[in-house]
């Protein structure tokens, strides 16, 4: 019993210690980034393997959960005969929340665990040690455009899941239930606000793109040189950044309703 | 434009050392190119290296030998600045690596040259752009030029051939070979080998050591290999150095290393199984460990 | 060929995002519906404004004609100062009056202009002076209970007041 407690204890230490390595990682990067713009053929090429790798899985996903949104909306709704603002309840749960964090979800899994992957493995096969040995920073040339990449990539990915999302919603009112289509978008027009729902939107999704891209090149850079190292560090990635994402959203969602009128 | 500098592969003759190099070597002077002087290092709390010295002349190919786990890769590491000795001095080329700081470290390693053991190529490009990016990334040459740079270094080692090929595609030793090419892309001072002939076959294994032998030479640099094949290294170097426990155990020229009969060098050279390196790790007696209890008188 | 090959699907993958962001603003949201027109301001003053609340639209004859931008109270005359920002193109005569409506039983606030008559129109920083504030809809039902209660007490009067006048007829019929 007291053994457990005393590993909780450790762990919970760990974790702070391994946070305040991350948080100096991050500086680096961040410092170390001229190098990610002023050749930006670097980071473009990253952008292909994180953003344009993952349009599919988004694009679909997004899809179905705006008609799934659709179809569940309106069961609830029709008991108030308010089956009119489904196109709002689809609009703005994907806009605000949804379309931000699932897409976030998505993109740590995929392009996250991608990332951390390719640099463990560089790492372990000791082709970060040789770059640096011949007088390049592994950091600037390797991590940092990566880095960029996903934050460059995150908020389109998550607009692309969300109007794929209205799309689908849009499907099932109009198609399936037969909602009139100018209806179902005048009634979202009016409720949904360019700066309260959009952009804040958009500022989740680049605050998520920032937490899971740090999060994927730090465990990559940070994994064991071993097989299993690899492997251990490719789960805490996609653990992490989940659970990040999660509190973020919760923190920023607080923080942006205080704004209310 | 710079003068390009002609590296005749096929032929066993040593060019002159007139050549034009991108970074000018002082052929004249007879210091040592490396000096280490009473180093120590420690990996956390188990130390590895106690009280090293060493030097590596100008222009001579010079091994470091010892067995497995001895501290030779961790010297190679030293010289390249990625590690920090905790006592005593290492010299590369009049300077003290140990000051250096971040940029100046970075201007040293663009002397330096080295190998991996395992090539460490960069995956995500082909044979070329991997021979290429030092090139690219440290001068301003145009690409026509490169082209022709990277094609040099790549006959050298007999891989022209290969250009296109990802790493994935090449053998163990043909991308121990590349991975020479790309050491030697800026014409180093330096070159370092971490193990070079590690899991190669007879042939490759020839072949490696040659153009160890003859890349040193050609371009005038100072090579340290750090191996434990005494057949090869033996036909190719200028003196060996052999490391055990993390101590200098021994020295001297090949000749002198076949006939010394210190104890530990002549296990090493005649590969023997038990001497001073001893085949047992320590442990408990063997009765103990199977639990038996010796008859009176036995061993 | 393959960096041009990532180049071109990095464009359209950006190309594809900034769409979507942009779908998202003016399409789904209300950013393009806001046309910037030349403006004017009035401001009008409400006993209760109930739930009316900023940018809500002002209509006139249902047509939306400009939104509130500012609404205050009047610590002076307590009650509310409500600015409307009216579409230059429409112009209201000065006794125009401005009413606190509902749309729909549970539909959100608005304000409804009725023209009135007057040949001056309302210029930038005019006053609106007939309003009619909100229905609340608490005191609605107050004054419909305190009014019934009214109603019960009148009822008893007039029964009083017939008794004395019966009698003397009857009187009157006897010898």
């Amino acid at each position: 019993m007291i053994n457990a407690v005393r590993s909780l204890g450790r762990r919970g230490i760990e974790t702070l210690w391994r946070g305040g390595v991350m948080a100096r990682f991050f500086w680096l990067v961040i410092t170390s980034s001229t190098m990610s713009f002023r050749r930006f053929s670097l980071t473009i090429r990253e952008i292909y393997f994180a953003g344009v790798m993952s349009l599919v899985i988004i694009m679909v996903s997004g899809l179905f959960v705006g008609m799934v949104l659709g179809l569940q909306g309106f069961e609830t709704l029709q008991k108030y005969g308010a089956e009119e603002t489904m196109g709002v309840l689809v609009a703005l749960s994907l806009v605000r929340e949804l379309g931000p964090v699932v897409s976030a979800l998505l993109f740590a899994s995929r392009a996250g665990s991608a990332i951390t992957a390719e640099i463990g493995l560089m790492k372990a096969t000791e082709q970060l040690k040789a770059m640096d040995m011949m007088a390049i920073d592994p950091i600037a040339r390797v991590v940092a455009p990566r880095f960029w990449a996903g934050v460059i990539s995150m908020p389109l990915l998550a607009a692309l899941f969300s109007a794929m999302g209205i799309f689908g919603g849009y499907v099932v009112g109009v198609a399936l239930i037969d909602i009139d289509p100018g209806v179902f978008w005048s009634n979202m027009q009016a409720a949904v606000d360019f700066r309260y729902d959009v952009l804040n939107g958009f500022v989740k999704s680049i605050v998520f793109g920032i937490a899971i891209s740090i999060i994927a090149t730090f465990e990559g850079f940070d994994a064991e040189p071993t097989a299993e190292g690899v492997s251990r560090a490719t789960t805490r990635t996609v653990v992490t950044s989940a659970l990040t994402v999660l509190l973020l959203d919760l923190v920023l969602t607080a923080f942006m309703l205080r704004g209310v009128h | 434009m710079r003068t390009a500098y002609w590296f005749n592969a096929t032929s066993l003759s040593h060019r002159s050392n007139t050549a034009n190099h991108i970074f000018p070597l002082n052929q004249t002077n007879s210091t040592p190119l490396v000096e280490i002087d009473d180093v120590n290092f420690a990996y956390g709390k188990r130390p590895i290296l106690k009280g090293i010295s060493l030097k590596v002349q100008r222009g001579k190919v010079v091994a470091i030998m010892g067995g497995s786990g001895c501290g030779k890769t961790t010297l190679l590491r030293l010289i390249g600045g990625q590690l920090r000795a905790s006592q005593g001095r290492i010299m590369v080329d009049g300077q003290d690596v140990g000051t250096l700081d971040a940029d100046a470290m970075y201007a040293m390693r663009r002397k330096m040259g080295m190998l991996f053991q395992f090539g460490a190529l960069f995956t995500d490009m082909t044979v070329f752009d991997n021979v290429a990016f030092q090139l690219r990334e440290h001068t301003d040459l145009p690409e026509d030029m490169i082209r022709d740079l990277v094609l040099m270094k790549l006959d050298a080692v007999g891989l022209r051939g290969t250009a296109k090929f990802f790493p994935s595609e090449l053998s163990g030793g043909m991308a121990r070979r590349v991975a020479l090419a790309r050491a030697v892309a800026l014409d180093p001072m330096l070159i370092m080998y971490d193990e070079p002939f590690a899991g190669l076959d007879p042939i490759s294994l020839a072949v490696v050591g040659q153009t160890i032998r003859r890349l040193n030479d050609a371009l005038g640099a100072t090579s340290i290999v750090v191996t434990h094949d005494v057949v090869e290294s033996m036909q190719i170097v200028d003196y060996l150095y052999f490391v055990s426990e993390g101590r200098i155990v021994g020295q001297g020229t090949p000749d002198e290393i076949r006939a010394s009969t210190e104890p530990f060098i002549k296990q090493f050279v005649h590969a023997e199984a038990d001497g001073p390196t001893p085949f047992h790790y320590p442990a408990k007696s063997y009765a103990d460990d199977l639990g038996l209890t010796l008859p009176k008188g036995a061993a | 060929m393959e960096r041009k090959n990532i180049d071109l699907m990095v464009g359209l993958f950006m190309l594809m995002g900034i769409t979507a962001l942009l779908v998202l603003a003016l399409r789904v949201g209300n950013l393009g519906s806001e046309r910037v027109t030349a403006t004017y301001n009035v401001e009008t003053h409400f006993d209760n404004i109930g739930g009316l609340k900023q940018k809500a639209p002002v209509k006139s004859a249902g047509v939306l004609v400009g939104r509130v931008t500012n609404i205050m109270f009047d610590n002076d005359k307590f009650q509310a100062v409500v600015t409307l920002t009216l579409d230059r193109r429409y112009k209201f005569p000065k006794d125009t009056s401005a009413s606190i409506l509902t749309s729909g039983l549970l539909g959100e606030v608005y304000i409804g202009l009725d023209a009135g008559g007057d040949d001056k129109e309302l210029q930038n920083g005019d006053k609106i002076t007939i309003s009619q504030s909100a229905v609340v809809l608490e005191r609605l039902i107050g004054q419909f209970m305190f009014g019934k209660a009214a109603e019960g007490t009148a009822d008893k009067q007039p029964e009083k007041a017939e008794s004395p006048t019966a009698k003397p007829a009857e009187k009157k019929a006897k010898p």
